[in-house]
């Protein structure tokens, strides 16, 4: 790992991406979705920031506007320092080579009609890295290190299975040798024995590479098991980030605790059987006032319609929780919220 | 093989399906035995590819033919008997009746054109013989218990004017005011994100408490089978390649496919970081099965064995059958103790 492992390397500074909603005839602007709500984070060099939410809570939208796939509306994304929010086309080409992005289905990213040989050689082409020999030679280094012989050359993605894909997918991504991968649910099409394959494959780059990722996942067990830090998304904000221990073993956010609680374990002995919370995440389009989460939390007070709190550091410095009764709940939360319902389906089940 | 269990709601002997391909005849579901007891879960585990869905969809006879055939087997409910020869009205008398079903996908069981009220109704009139006004409220409540707000507008409503999570609850209510004897959920929880998936498995649940339903619980996730199973069975390649109670799958598993899956789930007590477990390789096609053991290629424990031992995982079939120490597996050489701690 190189010196300098964990100085910032990536900085996002109240990242917005709100996208306007037509109506009438017109199609005059009648609203806006706020997809991503004024987000801040950081990632240090060699680590790995996971970002978990359920499904429309704009964890997709964030890692896209990132990667400049999409335009933000406003904020700075500062990579090593340059802002790639307000770079011009030309700096922005030249700092792609330095971002990569993996994504959750390999077979829609990979072009069907192009062998998997030119597939992972043309980042290299559009870049002009190397004369054509000096490509071939590097394309079968970065299959052979994803875990692929250089017999899958000549063949095309559909003759593979979807973990390949993705290890071509992943071949892909590091043809330039990129500092930063933003990996989009890169295990979730993937079969369950795949899943650890693909998981060893980026823990090992990331290791030998001295790689950074972003790793979007909504699968809590996958992202404890890979992540230094945790950011928690929900209605496009975060609202608790911190050391992946402090997320799983300390949460100040109610939400953060319904999330852990919900997973079902795979063990027997250890059922859940109560539902943490009820109810479903708002729509973007009209996001409840106040905290995004109040109409759901068990914990919700008159005060939590008001404003949407702010994140504010909780017990440590580097953890921080958007929740106005983080204190005074915090030892409720310390544990699942289900065992405090005595009884319940679990133990009459045993 | 199986016994023919005189409790059992539902018996599944010795079935086979296949497809015919334009790639040449893939046999899905090759010789399965399974039976359910009443108010009991069986967990149907397996990968994509397995066989569990085609499995569960044959006990309805969802399969379409062509291109599919059922070669052999029969499929037995309680009262009813061999579903497959069943006259297509009988059987649909059994379909939405004694025997609903949940899929992944809740426009499988949700009709476009109709309304909430109606297809919620329809249920009504024919498994209670209710009239319009006694359904209308009977649905409502339904929708309530399901956790569907505001559920007296919503009856009007048209399935695309619902989010996903919401067609997916009227599509478990329609199943439940069924009150079905025997509930297949087809993967139900699979599309939904973890907080709507604990309310799902918690009303699968009520409703076993409160009627004694069955289910056969189809879905990859180990997870959700340590949560709602009593039973399992693990598919490998269209075959069950394992049964046992949920504490014999999960603590004591034989074969080296249950074991290599547990292991190779990210799981509380893993190193952060660490290499996990892995299986090699991916599952077989349907259309090239290796010719003895179908998980022999794949297999950590053969690679331990005597060259001699090995010939027999390459060559000869192994049944699903009882192993001296416990549990039913498929193995001709099924997973100590010893092994299952260190490997």
């Amino acid at each position: 790992m190189s010196p300098d492992a964990g100085a910032p390397l990536l900085q996002v500074e109240n990242l917005k991406k709100y996208y306007p909603l037509s109506g009438g005839v017109f199609g005059k602007k009648i609203g806006e979705v706020r997809a991503v709500d004024g987000v801040s984070f950081t990632v240090g060099k060699g680590e790995t920031l996971g970002l978990v939410g359920e499904s429309g809570c704009g964890k997709s939208t964030l890692g896209r506007t990132v990667m400049r796939l999409e335009e933000p509306t406003e904020g700075r994304i500062l990579f090593e320092g340059a802002d790639l929010a307000h770079a011009s086309s030309a700096e922005l080409f030249r700092l792609r080579r330095e971002l990569q992005m993996i994504f959750q289905d390999p077979y829609s990213s990979l072009n069907p009609r192009m062998t998997v040989g030119e597939i992972v050689r043309e980042p290299l082409v559009v870049h002009r890295m190397g004369t054509r020999a000096e490509q071939v030679e590097e394309v079968r280094a970065l299959l052979e290190t994803v875990g692929l012989g250089s017999e899958t050359l000549e063949r095309y993605p559909h003759e593979f299975s979807g973990g390949q894909r993705q290890r071509i997918g992943i071949a892909r991504a590091l043809a330039l040798d990129p500092k930063l991968v933003i990996a989009d649910e890169p295990v979730s099409a993937l079969d369950v024995s795949v899943q650890s394959q693909v998981l060893n494959l980026m823990v090992q780059l990331q290791r030998e590479r001295g790689l950074t990722y972003v790793f979007i996942s909504h699968d809590l067990a996958v992202v404890e098991h890979v992540s230094d830090t945790v950011a928690i998304m929900y209605l496009g904000r975060i609202v608790e980030q911190g050391p992946v221990a402090r997320i799983f073993n300390r949460p100040g956010m109610p939400y953060t605790r319904a999330l852990l609680d919900a997973i079902p374990l795979p063990d027997p002995r250890r059922r859940k059987g109560v539902v943490p919370v009820g109810g479903e995440t708002p729509s973007a389009i009209a996001p409840p006032p106040g905290c995004p989460f109040h109409p759901r939390c068990p914990f919700a007070i008159e005060d939590c319609r008001k404003a949407a709190p702010p994140l504010e550091p909780f017990e440590h410095a580097d953890h921080v929780v958007a929740c106005i009764r983080k204190e005074e709940i915090k030892d409720e939360l310390a544990r699942p919220l289900a065992a405090a319902e005595a009884g319940g389906v679990a133990s009459e089940r045993r | 093989m199986t016994q023919a269990a005189p409790g059992a709601l539902l018996e599944i002997d010795n079935l086979t399906v296949s497809f015919d391909t334009e790639a040449g005849l893939l046999r899905a579901v090759d010789r399965i035995s399974l039976e359910i007891a009443p108010g009991e879960t069986l967990g149907l585990v397996g990968e994509s590819g397995c066989g569990k869905s085609v499995t569960a969809a044959s006990v309805l006879r969802l399969i379409p033919i062509p291109p599919g055939q059922i070669i052999h087997g029969t499929i037995r409910l309680a009262g009813k008997g061999d579903l497959l020869s069943l006259p297509a009205e009988e059987l649909s008398s059994v379909r939405g009746q004694e025997v609903a079903m949940i899929f992944q996908d809740p426009m499988t069981s949700l009709n476009p054109v109709f309304t909430v009220e109606k297809q919620l109704g329809e249920v009504l009139r024919l498994r209670f013989g209710m009239d319009k006004r006694a359904a209308r409220a009977r649905s409502n409540e339904m929708l309530r218990t399901v956790g569907i707000p505001d559920p007296e507008a919503r009856l009007g409503a048209y399935p695309h004017e619902l989010s996903g999570g919401m067609k997916q609850r009227v599509m478990i209510a329609m199943a439940l005011l069924s009150e079905p004897k025997l509930l297949i959920a087809d993967e139900p929880t699979t599309a939904l994100d973890v907080t709507i998936q604990a309310q799902i498995l918690q009303l699968i649940r009520e409703l076993q408490q409160r009627t004694g339903a069955a289910v056969l619980f189809i879905t990859h996730d180990m997870g959700v089978v340590a949560e709602m199973c009593d039973r399992v069975a693990v598919m490998y390649a269209g075959r069950i390649v394992e049964r046992g109670d949920v504490f014999e799958i999960f603590e004591r598993s034989r074969h080296p496919y249950t074991t290599g899956l547990l292991q190779s789930i990210p799981r509380p007590g893993i190193a952060h970081k660490a290499q996990l477990p892995t299986i090699e390789g991916t599952v077989p096609s349907p259309l090239e099965l290796p010719v003895g053991c179908r998980f022999a290629p794949r297999c950590w424990k053969r690679q331990t064995l005597d060259e001699a031992s090995q010939r027999r995982c390459w060559e000869e079939d192994p049944a699903l059958e009882p192993k001296p120490g416990g549990g039913v597996a498929a193995c001709h050489f099924p997973v100590t103790d010893a092994e299952r701690g260190g490997a």
